[in-house]
């Protein structure tokens, strides 16, 4: 099989890192070859982060470069129009709609841009927006929206409910599961 | 056992499974998770030392006792720890050596983006390269075997792509390798001049050895394909590109030993090939290798020196199509990084601002009161730099600079390099106010443990070092040391002018543990009265990311705020910290 591309993009501190591990291990369980590519360092503190989930038979490259990404994950909305260059022609974006204003923003250097979710459907861009702040609160934590967002990548992989449980229960700390559990259902249901 | 590693934890894997038992490092991105991972292993003795140098002469001296050893560093820290590195070249082992030195390309979290094979060189030691997690667990394995039967320490140059991407490894039982004796040996590790001139022969002739090593090793290997018009010779993470864009189109050899290079296996190579495209990162090793020997390559006169590679800029610099993504149409504001809300560096910052003091700084995450609004840093170079900088700045200005300059230097850095800085400014009587930000902690790293913390690697309780006591004892009268809270913007403010008054170098110690240390207890987040604040922005001058202004009215993020009250103290209307949120 062609090496299929999953980037998961966000704000440093959101939980991007719990996220693609939980999906490479689920990825290796499943017999594919898998990279996975993270940031550590600097750009940690606050800044844009990307992380690359790809499997396939025979993975080569760490890093998925532009127009590349089957889907792009993103825990929010400014994060998601950032990376559109990544996206493969036949790519969809599932997107927190979550926005979390960048230090030019805050400080009046630059405005948030208006209407991105209209923006990137009218470049074409097959859109998967929920709000999964709202989600992960009615979870119980507003920790909880990298397992809301991996509920909603769920539904674009035909793995069992069964091989998702199994890899939330590997990857989230044991008093956590069930709060990540319900995360991921609402994720998925909504 | 197949598992998902980075290649920093595969390191720390095929460090156990060699027998590997003392591990000093210093932490630095790329690098860092090598040595924690280390750490985990009990069979493994694992340190923070205060410094790369202090870490490899300490690997050095474990090797000596006949135990294998390791030390790990990023890119630059290896130009701290040249110094032994150029003599340990002399000297060998006793028992194997490994020294990591991760590259940065394209400098996510480093100040330059140095090469550091040319240190295995100039330095005449062999150095392997791997390329993804499983070759990084076996050549660390193979390293080991290298360096005892070559007697060398071996050099792994790990890469940001390599060291922090995670993929298959299978993992083995540990062995564990018998101490080797110590003997008394003056000619081979005494290096005064009448021994070392005997050693630098010794070192010739081991590279000639490692060169017929390289012919016929397995790190070494050819792929072949099926169209003969180019030939690709790369390594490390550029090959994953050069199999990505090419698959098995083109015939690859795959260097794993950078240094010293096989000269036989690249003409043979070369021989099978209308012509060869090097691919490698940053500087051109491999090409000049190549033409050294009289294989003609062309490198970088397409790929250039400058950032890291990926797929599509070796497929685009070689005429291949790529896919274009998609465009919204307009700029997208930049995410930079940003000292996170309750940094106890921000109040510290916003004092030096608003006095126009010029400050040189250092590596930490403190370079980023670099970063508007702040914008308080006017220098960053290296570990220790804003301390000896300072003095020199300070001297060449005969008094004028005196009063309004300072030098920020974390606890760590500090401890690393600043001190003997700072001993300079004592001893050779500059006018110099140096401040330390002490935040308990090495931060930018991700919570490292150093000796002024009172802990070591493994958490245990150990020795702490006292700053002020420290900075008393190189020559800084008692009370030109003083102790500020980064949170109180009127001490700040009071000592710090009180401190360039002076006439006399002066340490001013900033003392707040990192926010984000999980001990530290935070009063919660504070509310903004929106019938207080006039929209005046004042407390924009600190770069809180947890404040907000929208339609004149200052906003708290309660997810972020910690309740540091530095902003509290900038409001003349009381309106942070004593309403309620609208």
């Amino acid at each position: 099989m062609k090496t299929k591309n999953i980037m998961i993009v966000g704000v440093g501190g959101q939980g991007t890192l719990l996220a693609s591990k939980l999906l490479g291990k689920l990825l290796l369980t499943k017999g594919y070859d898998v990279k996975v590519s993270e940031v550590h360092g600097m750009s940690q503190r606050g800044g844009s982060v990307v992380t690359y989930v790809r499997y396939g038979d025979k993975v080569y490259s760490p890093i998925i470069d532009k127009g590349e990404a089957d889907i792009i994950v993103s825990f929010e909305l400014l994060e998601a129009a950032r990376y559109t260059e990544y996206l493969s022609p036949e790519g969809t974006i599932i997107t927190n709609t979550q926005k979390v204003n960048p230090m030019p923003v805050i400080t009046g250097a630059a405005q948030y841009p208006e209407n991105l979710e209209e923006k990137m459907k009218n470049a074409g861009i097959k859109l998967d927006a929920i709000d999964a702040l709202a989600l992960a609160q009615q979870a119980g934590s507003s920790k909880a929206v990298n397992l809301v967002l991996m509920g909603r990548l769920s539904k674009y992989f035909d793995f069992t409910q069964e091989e998702w449980m199994t890899a939330i229960e590997q990857s989230v700390p044991e008093k956590f599961i069930s709060l990540n559990k319900e995360a991921f259902r609402l994720g998925k249901e909504v | 056992m197949k598992s998902l590693m980075l290649g920093n934890e595969a390191f720390a894997r095929g460090l156990y499974e060699a027998g590997c038992s003392f591990v000093s490092s210093y932490p630095g991105t790329p690098s860092t998770e090598i040595t924690e991972y280390a750490a985990k292993y009990k069979e493994i003795y694992a340190e923070w030392a205060p410094n790369e140098k202090v870490a490899m002469e300490s690997a050095f001296g474990a090797s000596l006792a006949g135990r294998r050893s390791f030390c790990g560093m990023k890119h630059v820290g290896l130009n701290v720890a040249a110094d032994p590195l150029f003599t340990i070249a002399y000297t060998g082992v006793n028992a194997g050596m490994i020294i990591a030195v991760a590259d940065d390309a394209g400098m996510h979290s480093s100040q330059n983006e140095q090469d550091s094979r040319h240190y295995a060189i100039a330095a005449k030691l062999p150095m392997l390269e791997p390329s993804d997690a499983a070759e990084t667990l076996y050549f660390t394995k193979k390293a080991y075997e290298i360096s005892e039967k070559f007697d060398a320490p071996v050099i792994i140059k790990m890469c940001t792509r390599i060291a922090h991407s995670q993929s298959v490894v299978e993992t083995s039982e540990r062995v564990e390798p018998e101490q080797v004796p110590y003997e008394k040996n003056g000619a081979k590790y005494i290096m005064m001049p009448g021994n070392a001139k005997k050693r630098h022969p010794i070192v010739e002739e081991r590279t000639a050895l490692l060169t017929e090593f390289a012919e016929t090793s397995d790190l070494n290997r050819i792929e072949d394909g099926s169209d003969k018009s180019i030939g690709i010779i790369t390594s490390s993470t550029s090959y994953q590109y050069a199999k990505e864009v090419f698959g098995d189109k083109y015939p690859v050899l795959k260097l794993g030993m950078i240094n010293p290079m096989p000269v036989k296996k690249i003409r043979d190579f070369a021989a099978g090939v209308k012509k060869i495209i090097v691919i490698e990162e940053l500087d051109g090793i491999i090409e000049t290798h190549c033409k050294s020997i009289g294989v003609d390559v062309q490198g970088k006169e397409i790929f250039g020196c400058i950032d890291e590679l990926s797929q599509n800029k070796v497929a685009q610099k070689l005429g291949e199509e790529t896919e274009k993504g998609f465009s919204i149409g307009e700029d997208v504001p930049m995410r930079p990084p940003v000292m996170c809300a309750g940094c106890p560096h921000r109040g510290l910052f916003y004092t030096l601002k608003k006095n126009k003091l010029t400050v040189l700084g250092d590596i930490g995450c403190y370079t980023l009161g670099a970063v508007p609004p702040l914008a308080a840093i006017d220098s960053t170079i290296c570990m220790g730099a804003s301390v000896s900088g300072l003095h020199g700045f300070n001297k060449a200005n005969n008094g004028s600079s005196d009063g309004k300059t300072v030098a920020v230097i974390g606890d760590s850095t500090f401890m690393h390099s600043g001190v003997t800085g700072l001993i300079n400014i004592a001893y050779n009587e500059s006018n110099s106010t140096v401040i330390i930000l002490d935040n308990s902690i090495t931060g930018m790293t991700g919570h490292q443990q150093n000796p002024t913390t009172g802990f070591n690697l493994k958490g245990d309780p150990c020795a702490k070092i006292d700053l002020e006591s420290l900075c008393r004892a190189v020559g800084i009268k008692a009370e030109n040391v003083r102790v500020v809270d980064p949170y109180n913007l009127e001490e700040c403010d009071r000592v710090i002018n009180e401190e360039l008054k002076k006439d006399e170098p002066s340490v001013i110690i900033s003392r707040r543990p990192c926010a984000l240390l999980k001990y530290v207890k935070h009063p919660g987040p504070i509310a903004a009265d929106p019938d207080k604040c006039i929209g005046c922005k004042s407390c924009m001058k600190i770069g809180c990311p947890a404040i907000s202004v929208t339609d004149k009215k200052a906003k708290i993020d309660a997810t972020l705020c910690t309740g540091c009250g530095v902003c509290t103290q900038l409001c003349k209307f009381g309106a942070l910290g004593s309403g309620k949120e609208a």
